[in-house]
């Protein structure tokens, strides 16, 4: 009914004057605004905003790297402090064409791997392990979150004096590094569970291993690729403190011997490679969890 | 038990469903249940009617088997299940899988399919949680809860959460699947007019024990209009301690 009176025109006219001549501070109080988009500005603008955003972020690297090349050929910089872009391109060239990065890629991925593997299961373990049974959160979780604390680079020296310098040693360094981002996630992810959907497979008469299978892993499993997303990227971190022991192979092999002869543009390629790399593990990491979890609102596939 | 003995049973004779007596639950000084008796037959509707804190929630747990009670006797069937005020579903699973929670396989995924069906969701058998309404997830919920076939359905403020609109579709809903499966059923709520809607007979609790127990005689399909409905809305209330000012709409 209010409605109604409200729209009807006479009792507008009458009554509009009347307010804001009883209370004329309130007189912009019904003043109107626009709001009403306007036909194409919104998404020609939109349009304008989005290209400039590609531009700047295509553009603003190349910048960079021409003022780098550039300060190269003005002679600004010394070239065996800081080769020019070409410099690093032709690095790159000689190490494909003689073989030495086919050959030290794959050496180096299998380090990292092969640490990853042994230190994620760990960590996974671990992490389920005291996620799940009080007693192991009571056995394992003081000591771990203590261990944790320790840069792991500072262990190197140690593991240097008990694992010598051979192969094994790099592995445990990696090994130890990966353990602890998978068990914080794994442990916070089997933790974080809603104790009401727990609850509510006991009303279902679900087992424990059932419950464990079907509401915790599940539910738990976002938590335990983040982990794995940073035990991959700590795996290689790990990569390049290891390989820094008395490389015979490998990526840091290459590097050692670009220090000993002072090539800088070797070093940087092997710099770019550690970078290609990380960025690479990152992209399968992110397609692993697309793929693992369609059920996630922010990464769904239909 | 398998449904349809439950069934027969039920309509043989006065056989029951639930057996409390003496039933104790205690936290800290307070009972919160004070040595309850109830006697819930075969297929009966009750509904459990009460402000917070007045141990509604605390019964509907223990017959669930979630808690565990103090001193006293209770009898319960064996397959018991439970809609919650919240859907509970694991976002992890689909939608079917939710509802044979546990199992595997063709022939869950049949099952599932039918409860589906008949809560109206049949179209999303193998949707995932978060797409769903909020009414739908609770009507997911319901299937989960009457796909086992329960001697017990236990409602937890089922509709609290849910919109007016979609609150009333769910009671008939609700009503459909009773007279079909012909569970037990216990109702906890504190809307008067839902207890009054759904159940054979309306209880409340008041200071650990039962402050009422009515039997709803009003024929079915119950209508708010009715003045026998608004009677004993209205002596409802007052025992509740509630005096309605405004008149209900006819």
């Amino acid at each position: 009914m209010t409605d109604i009176a409200a729209n009807a025109p006479g009792l507008q006219a009458r009554s509009a004057p009347a307010v804001s001549g009883d209370r004329p501070r309130d007189g912009g109080r019904f003043a109107l605004v626009d709001l009403s988009p306007i036909a194409g500005s919104a998404s020609r603008f939109g349009h304008l905003a989005q290209w400039r955003g590609r531009a700047l972020r295509v553009g603003v690297p190349l910048l960079i790297l021409l003022a780098w090349q550039l300060s190269s050929w003005l002679g600004l910089v010394a070239p065996e402090v800081l080769p020019p872009p070409t410099a690093i391109y032709a690095a790159f060239v000689e190490l494909i064409v003689h073989g030495d990065l086919q050959e030290a890629l794959p050496v180096s991925l299998t380090r990292s791997l092969v640490g990853l593997a042994i230190g994620g299961t760990a960590g996974l373990l671990l992490g389920l392990f005291a996620g799940l049974w009080r007693t192991g959160e009571e056995i394992f979780d003081a000591p771990l979150q203590m261990l944790r604390t320790i840069p792991f680079i500072a262990l190197v020296p140690l593991f240097i004096v008990w694992f010598g310098i051979d192969e094994f040693a790099k592995i445990v360094v990696i090994t130890a590094a990966t353990i602890f981002p998978m068990y914080l996630n794994t442990y916070a992810g089997v933790r974080g569970v809603d104790p009401k959907l727990i609850e509510a497979a006991r009303t279902f008469d679900l087992s424990r291993s059932q419950t464990i299978l079907h509401v915790i892993l599940p539910v738990a499993l976002p938590s335990v690729l983040v982990g794995l997303r940073y035990a991959a990227g700590v795996s290689l971190l790990a990569l390049v403190v290891a390989e820094q022991i008395n490389a015979h192979s490998g990526l840091g092999y290459i590097l050692n011997v670009a220090n000993m002869n002072q090539r800088s543009d070797i070093i940087i390629v092997g710099i770019l490679v550690y970078a290609a790399l990380g960025i690479t593990t990152d992209l399968v990491m992110r397609a692993l969890e697309r793929l693992a979890l369609p059920w996630r609102p922010n990464i769904a596939l239909d | 038990m398998p449904s349809t003995d439950l069934h027969i049973l039920a309509a043989s004779g006065p056989r029951d469903a639930v057996e409390l007596s003496g039933v104790r639950r205690v936290f800290g000084e307070r009972a919160v249940l004070d040595g309850i008796d109830l006697t819930i037959r075969r297929g009966e509707f009750i509904a459990v009617l009460g402000p917070s804190g007045t141990g509604k929630t605390t019964l509907l747990r223990l017959l669930a088997g979630l808690d565990k009670a103090d001193g006293g006797r209770l009898l319960v069937p064996k397959t018991r299940s439970v809609v919650f005020q919240e859907p509970r579903l694991i976002p992890a699973r689909r939608v079917w899988e939710n509802v044979v929670l546990g199992r595997r396989g063709a022939q869950a995924r049949r099952e599932a399919a039918a409860a589906l069906e008949e809560v109206g969701l049949g179209a999303h058998v193998d949707a995932w949680p978060r797409t769903l309404s909020g009414g739908e997830a609770q009507r997911v919920a319901l299937a989960r809860a009457l796909v086992r076939e329960p001697g017990l359905l236990l409602l937890d403020e089922p509709f609290a959460a849910l919109d007016a609109l979609t609150r009333i579709r769910m009671h008939d809903l609700v009503l459909q699947l009773w007279r079909r499966h012909h569970p037990a059923v216990v109702l906890v709520t504190h809307d008067v007019d839902e207890a009054i809607l759904l159940a054979d007979r309306v209880l409340a609790l008041s200071n650990g024990s039962w402050g009422l127990d009515e039997r709803v005689e009003i024929k079915s399909p119950r209508d708010r209009s009715d003045p026998a409905f608004a009677a004993l809305r209205g002596r409802l209330l007052a025992e509740l301690g509630v005096r309605p000012t405004i008149a209900p709409l006819q």
